[in-house]
């Protein structure tokens, strides 16, 4: 896989999991981001959810979750995508624009700087939260028989 | 004879509907009940409502829970039917629960296990006593106190059991697995259709055929071998871009039950398992689930079908609480021209048997 494709599955991903307040609070402090047009969407849907049997085994469908969409375009042709869990069009509108304006190598440096690399340290620091919480319940048990 | 249909009632169908909103209102001095504080602070419930209405959306399910006045079969029905309404984009890669971020992974089997047993926010060890400082609104508690957290992995317990051969792999088969949404159930299902079928099913249903498993009823010596709950990615393939992406993180709840078995003549003596996968933070259901699908592996384990947990034609029949709802709520609703034929026929056969009697001195 191509660095720029690991690049925007990453920034994809980090707009995906945020949502539309948390991004829209980067944009203060990013250049004004380019005109676009819609090509698709936003529209919700579903994604089917699966799982694996015993966690390693065969696939099985687990249930739908809701999915918002959009596809747009830039004014120099180029095309931004965004799936985003749940049903806000406004975040995934954002996203797909976004996913456009990054693709563009003079637009590139600024927004990350402003919106994905922020967002990506919102995100460490809250799973590094929940991961003290979840260390401060770790247990040891000790058993009242020897065991054979 | 069919049901047949009848009209009218329009005006006090209305009005019944006016009252059931003002009654789900309740007290209007009482502040209403906000959606979001349903999803906040009623988190099981919806966790609930979105497992057994088989759609991830926490706002949607928090919805359905204060227009179904706190009913969550009503709410799962409401979610099921909003479904209905949206587009399927396609489907999901399947989720990786061993990169799961957890919040809790207890096991019964092994005291200490690579990645260590984390209690997490349970109920487990609370001494079930009413906490009356709920009732009076005061300060939010205290933040949850936080460790500085070694980065260890916590591999699946089954996998330390298959790693020395005492446990049965779940054969990983790429076939396309069948879905409940788009065929309708048909027998014998495959286990991952009865999967599919257990992770919507209603949790006290599941939560009964998993107890009587335990009390004798196609008994199958369980032990947890593990359970965990926290926060897993989802990835998706969209067909115009043509490489796998993430588009959120949802919350889920997997048991892994590690069962005896006696080996049969083919295979040596082992330990099998059974599989819980539920949305949310749902580890009755999750644990039931296990029960249930170990019980209904009996076939293909080659032991006896005697009890009713591992009946499938029983089980995947009776566990969807929406279907099963909608055909025990039916009765209630106008019957008049079929019970007119019934009593008819009573009549007639009373009337039949009395003559002879007539007939007689």
């Amino acid at each position: 896989m191509s660095e720029d494709i690991k690049a925007r599955r990453r920034w994809m991903g980090l707009l995906a999991r945020s949502s539309h307040n948390a991004i829209r609070a980067r944009l203060n402090d990013a250049p004004p981001l380019p005109p676009h047009s819609r090509l698709r969407g936003p529209e919700t849907g579903l994604v089917m959810l699966r799982g694996r049997a015993g966690g390693d085994g065969s696939a099985f469908n687990l249930s739908e979750m809701t999915v918002t969409r959009c596809a747009v375009t830039l004014e120099d042709g180029t095309v931004g995508h965004a799936y985003v869990a749940g049903r806000d069009r406004q975040q995934a509108e954002l996203a797909a624009v976004l996913d456009a304006a990054l693709q563009n190598a003079a637009l590139r440096p600024a927004l990350m700087g402003a919106v994905v690399e922020p967002l990506a340290a919102q995100e460490a620091e809250h799973r590094a939260r929940e991961a003290r919480k979840a260390a401060a319940t770790r247990v040891q048990f000790f058993t009242m028989a020897n065991m054979r | 004879m069919a049901y047949v249909a009848v009209k009218g009632g329009e005006r006090a169908i209305g009005n019944a509907h006016a009252w059931l909103a003002e009654t789900r209102r309740g007290d209007t001095d009482v502040p209403e009940l906000d959606v979001a504080q349903v999803a906040q602070q009623l988190g099981l419930a919806v966790d609930r409502v979105m497992a057994e209405g088989s759609c991830y959306d926490r706002d949607l399910a928090a919805l359905a829970i204060k227009q179904a006045r706190g009913d969550l079969i009503e709410a799962a029905f409401l979610l099921r039917a909003y479904r209905t309404t949206l587009p399927r984009f396609g489907y999901a890669a399947p989720l990786d629960t061993g990169a799961m971020r957890i919040r809790r992974r207890v096991s019964a089997t092994y005291k200490d296990l690579p990645g260590g047993q984390v209690l997490g926010p349970t109920f487990d060890y609370t001494h079930r006593l009413l906490d009356f400082t709920l009732a009076a609104a005061g300060e939010p508690p205290a933040p949850a106190p936080e460790v500085e957290a070694e980065d260890a992995e916590a591999p699946r317990v089954t996998e330390l059991l298959a790693r020395e051969n005492l446990m049965r792999r779940d054969e990983a088969s790429e076939v396309e697995p069948a879905d409940l949404t788009r065929q309708p159930l048909s027998f014998p299902a495959a286990r991952p259709t009865r999967l599919q079928n257990l992770a919507r099913g209603d949790e006290g249903f599941l939560l009964g055929l998993g107890y009587s498993t335990q009390r004798g009823y196609g008994n199958s010596h369980p032990f947890v071998g593990e359970i965990r709950h926290g926060s897993v990615t989802v990835c998706f393939t969209p067909p115009e871009l043509g490489f796998e992406i993430e588009i959120g993180e949802i919350d889920v709840t997997e048991c892994q039950m590690v069962n005896q078995f006696h080996g049969s003549r083919s295979e040596p003596p082992q330990f099998t398992r059974g599989y819980g996968l539920v949305l949310g933070q749902g580890e009755r259901k999750a644990m039931s689930m296990a029960l249930v699908d170990r019980a209904l592996q009996a076939g293909e384990l080659g032991e006896d079908r005697t009890a009713p947990a591992q009946d499938e034609e029983f089980v995947l029949m009776h566990s969807d609480n929406v279907e099963a709802t909608g055909f025990v709520e039916h009765l209630k609703l106008p019957h008049y021209v079929d019970f007119q034929s019934e009593l008819e026929v009573v009549r007639l056969m009373r009337a039949t048997a009395a003559e002879p009697e007539k007939a007689e001195p």
